[in-house]
């Protein structure tokens, strides 16, 4: 018997790699100082999903939310083994927050037929780890985070165990279920040769439109028009296209969008540049390590 | 994070600097599959964006994955159970699995059995990355060569059962030929011999409906727990020689017992087994008689080039842990990379590594062109019968190379790679000896590659009828033709007076005779390989290509690297090979004449 998996990932700036200007100077993130990669954790998330399609069979649909350039991140998925994938882009999904964000999100997951929704645990440039868990929710359907082990899948009853900060726990749920995975959970599978071979054609229609209009420069719109449909139509049937939805595609209400769908306001946003070096030497005896543990206390550092 | 392709700029400065277009186009016979398998590339620049992703794939496995698995590897090595089957180290079993997962197990497979059908040249980078990462894990990855074998002898009905669960992953095989009397000798592969039924060396026999079995003991197999073994056995007791041995195909089942793994040296993750085959049903690949003489021959050249890849692997890893080292460890005040003995170490292992990379893909391009000449010729001849005798002396002349060049990158690349792990154990001291430090791991799996698929005394054999023929000096007039940076005027003077050198020494050796050419061979050799070299590093500093990492950051030409590269190998190398052409015409024959008086007598057991 098999399982449909859908799995949700996101676009990052690789924040590992921090070098130059990364700061703008209001305040925010230069993200063209950064290169743009797959959040590490949701390549837990699919791996998860092709370890379950590899013994169970299934159908794993992996859907992005984010600009035209996300297309990057859902080709990669096509490398390592989805069977279809969806960008989510539309102006008016600008500036969600992660309440908004889970909102759309829930739209696109609800025109799927799916028996497991996996996430990575947090993305590492808001490391909120709320979309998941608000996504499950808005499902009205169970959720397991933090989930660092896939220990058993019977029927309709899937057994995992999840870490909780000091320690792990078993937990046992019916499907449909949506889990967060963390790092801990495996080690993703890299790009499988033939399928880079095949899918780096891949494209969305958007990207399949930027490729007409440059290479067909005197092309007026309408021509334009005619040229991009029957690229995607050949895409199509070749399985090399990335479907894209817009807010309207999903039935998603305006107002749950983008600013207006948000919440969270930003109150203040610093850079904070750390310039001074201070080493202090710590006694290796009890007293000195209380101290220490006292003071990271007493500044905050730990909780 | 480490990706073993993308942080080695020599390799990713080759994959630009040779003419892969050209190989490609011959390779995939002019794109005809483009529209019958979705992933097979409709032109050179597609199929040449598709060796770049793959390879980065594939250093990224190694990097993360296989890497940081291999000290464990190493430390567990196989087990042999009670029931006769092997429990691989269980980080060498994951790194299978992912490099399954990866579809790279049918690199140069056709398409039509879910292989890559990638160039033996792109292969090579990949065997070379995979053993920098582990080198006992390219005793499986780099064994593709025996279903290439399939590919190339066997009929359509084996090649549709066993090709598809190669490319897939899901079956590992050897190549089962050496026998307790039959190492290097393997015409001496035996058809009985011993009392004892159990130790008798394998032999082949057929029933009366002709259905073919094998029986007997065969050793020092490499994965001989692997799923599909290709044995060497004797079919025709009547002939002695190698013309009585043909090749067959087992599948492992209770037929096949591992009745030992070896305790070895190096490349403890790598099952050497013993085999004892009892009444093991078995298929015949290709004619009979042909085992050996054909079969195995071209099975063999393969496996030379992987060795010399594999090789070139566990350089780069040795070569690696000694600069970081000589970078940071502080002797005398100063990181000891600032003193000269330890510097002109670093240096040399650089220069050789670089060396050897540009020999080895040189011979695997050059066998690309020969297998495509010789697929093309036979696939589609062309009509015209002036260019279908061009087309065929160019492919015999691509053969002659391949004969030559692929000994010699064995032999070059195996003996490098022992000297810059042993140069590796040195600039780290008492570290570097002890177990802290992965370069005694690549010291240990270093050593068999000097013997396997055949010594190196055995490969300067080989690549010697080459350099007296003829081939070594078409090869480089060839070479020579080149068009140069003017900048290089004074090294090729340097390469055109040692050509001169190596002729005069081949006139002299043939002069005295073939046991002489023996004899002499390895200088004589070593002269050609350097010339060679150096024409290809030459050629390598006229490109002007790409930008490389260099200190704090910065970049610099590729060039410029090259350019002094080919400036130390020539200067350096230009008085070995006079040395060389001096030493082979002393005519000294002692060897010959005083054997026992210079080695003493044979010494008393005990």
């Amino acid at each position: 018997m098999g399982y449909n998996c859908v799995v949700l990932v996101k676009q990052v700036p690789d924040t590992k790699r921090i070098s130059g200007k990364v700061m703008n100077d209001d305040g925010t993130v230069n993200r063209s100082a950064l290169p743009a990669i797959f959040n590490p954790e949701d390549l837990n998330a699919i791996e998860t999903a092709l370890q379950i399609k590899d013994k169970f069979t299934g159908r794993l649909v992996v859907i992005s939310m984010g600009p035209p350039s996300a297309a990057a991140i859902l080709r990669e998925s096509l490398f390592r083994g989805a069977d279809e994938t969806i960008l989510i882009s539309d102006p008016g999904c600008a500036a969600s927050d992660t309440l908004a964000t889970s909102y759309i999100l829930s739209c696109a997951v609800k025109k799927l037929d799916y028996d497991i929704v996996l996430c990575g645990r947090q993305a590492i440039d808001g490391d909120t780890a709320q979309v998941g868990p608000q996504l499950a929710e808005k499902l009205g359907i169970t959720q397991i985070s933090y989930v660092e082990e896939l220990t058993e899948l019977v029927g309709r009853t899937i057994t995992v165990r999840r870490n909780i900060g000091n320690g792990w726990q078993q937990v046992k749920a019916s499907l449909p279920v949506l889990l967060t995975v963390t790092s801990d959970a495996n080690e993703p599978r890299v790009a499988a040769a033939k399928k880079m071979m095949k899918y780096k054609n891949a494209l969305t229609p958007i990207e399949a439109e930027q490729k007409i209009k440059s290479e067909n420069p005197q092309a007026n719109s309408s021509e334009v028009k005619k040229l991009v449909e029957r690229k995607c139509g050949e895409l199509k049937e070749k399985g090399l296209l990335i479907k894209h939805w817009n807010l309207n595609d999903i039935s998603a209400d305006m107002t749950w969008c983008g600013q207006s769908g948000s919440p969270t306001k930003v109150h203040r946003i610093q850079s904070v540049v750390l310039a001074a070096k201070q080493s202090k030497e710590i006694q290796p005896t009890d007293e000195g390590i209380a101290d220490m543990i006292h003071e990271l206390i007493e500044d905050k550092t730990i909780a | 994070m480490s990706n073993f392709y993308r942080d080695n700029d020599d390799i990713q400065f080759l994959l630009k600097h040779i003419d892969l277009h050209k190989i490609t186009e011959i390779c995939v016979e002019s794109f005809k599959y483009a529209g019958k398998f979705d992933y097979a590339p409709a032109s050179s620049d597609e199929a040449i964006q598709n060796y770049n992703m793959v390879l980065d794939s594939l250093g990224q496995l190694a990097g993360d994955f296989i890497a940081p698995r291999a000290e464990n590897v190493d430390r567990d090595g196989n087990i042999l159970n009670e029931d006769g089957s092997v429990t691989r180290p269980k980080g060498l079993q994951e790194s299978l699995e992912k490099l399954a997962q990866a579809e790279v197990m049918g690199f140069t497979l056709p398409y039509r059995f879910g292989g890559l059908n990638f160039p033996n040249l792109v292969y090579s980078m990949a065997i070379e990355i995979i053993s920098r990462a582990d080198a006992a894990l390219m005793n499986i990855f780099g064994l593709q060569g025996i279903a290439e074998t399939i590919n190339a002898f066997a009929s359509e009905e084996i090649k549709q059962m066993y090709l598809p669960d190669f490319a897939a992953g899901k079956v590992t095989g050897a190549m089962v030929l050496t026998e307790p009397d039959a190492g290097s000798d393997l015409q001496s592969v035996k058809v009985s011999g011993h009392d004892m039924e159990e130790e008798r060396p394998a032999t082949v026999y057929q029933d009366a409906q002709g259905n073919w079995f094998i029986r007997g003991v065969k050793r020092f197999i490499t994965n001989g727990c692997g799923e599909i073994l290709l044995v060497l056995a004797r079919s025709e007791p009547e002939i002695s020689d190698g013309r009585g041995l043909s090749l067959f195909l087992v599948e492992r089942g209770p037929w096949v017992k591992v009745r030992r793994l070896e305790e070895k040296l190096g490349i403890h993750g790598s099952p050497t087994c013993e085999l004892f085959f009892n009444d093991a049903p078995a298929k015949l690949i290709g004619e009979r008689q042909r085992g050996l003489i054909t079969y195995v021959m071209s099975l063999m050249n393969g496996a030379r080039i992987g060795i010399a890849a594999q090789s070139l692997g566990i350089a780069e890893a040795a070569f690696r842990v000694a600069r970081d080292y000589a970078a940071s460890r502080k002797q005398f005040g100063v990181v000891i990379e600032k003193l000269p003995a330890v510097r002109d170490m670093l240096i040399d292992m650089k220069l050789a590594i670089e060396a050897g990379r540009a020999l080895l893909y040189e011979a695997s391009r050059v066998v690309d062109m020969e297998i495509g000449y010789a697929k093309w010729l036979e696939t589609n001849p062309p009509e015209d019968k002036d260019l279908a005798k061009q087309l065929k002396s160019q492919s015999r002349q691509y053969k002659r190379y391949a004969s030559m060049l692929t000994p010699m990158s064995k032999y070059y690349c195996s003996e490098m790679c022992n000297k810059v792990a042993y140069d590796s154990i040195q600039v780290l001291g008492g570290s570097g000896y002890m177990r802290d430090y992965a370069c005694e791991r690549h010291a240990r799996d270093a050593r068999i590659t000097t013997i396997y698929e055949g010594t190196s005394q055995l490969q300067v054999v080989a690549a010697v009828r080459g350099v007296c023929s003829g081939t070594s000096e078409n090869l480089l007039t060839e070479l020579a033709q080149q068009k140069f940076d003017p900048e290089l005027s004074d090294l090729l003077e340097k390469l055109a007076e040692g050509t001169e050198q190596l002729k005069k020494a081949i006139v002299f050796i043939k002069e005295n005779g073939s046991e002489y050419m023996d004899l002499y061979g390895r200088p004589l050799v070593d002269m050609a390989i350097d010339l060679i070299n150096g024409y290809l590093l030459c050629s390598q500093a006229s490109a002007n290509v790409m930008q490389v990492s260099a200190e704090n950051g910065t970049k610099i030409p590729m060039k410029e690297h090259k350019t002094a590269t080919a400036r130390r190998f020539i200067t350096k190398n230009a008085p070995r090979i006079k040395a060389s052409a001096e030493t082979i015409c002393t005519g000294d024959k002692s060897t010959f004449q005083q054997y026992e008086v210079l080695v003493g007598p044979v010494p008393e057991p005990g």
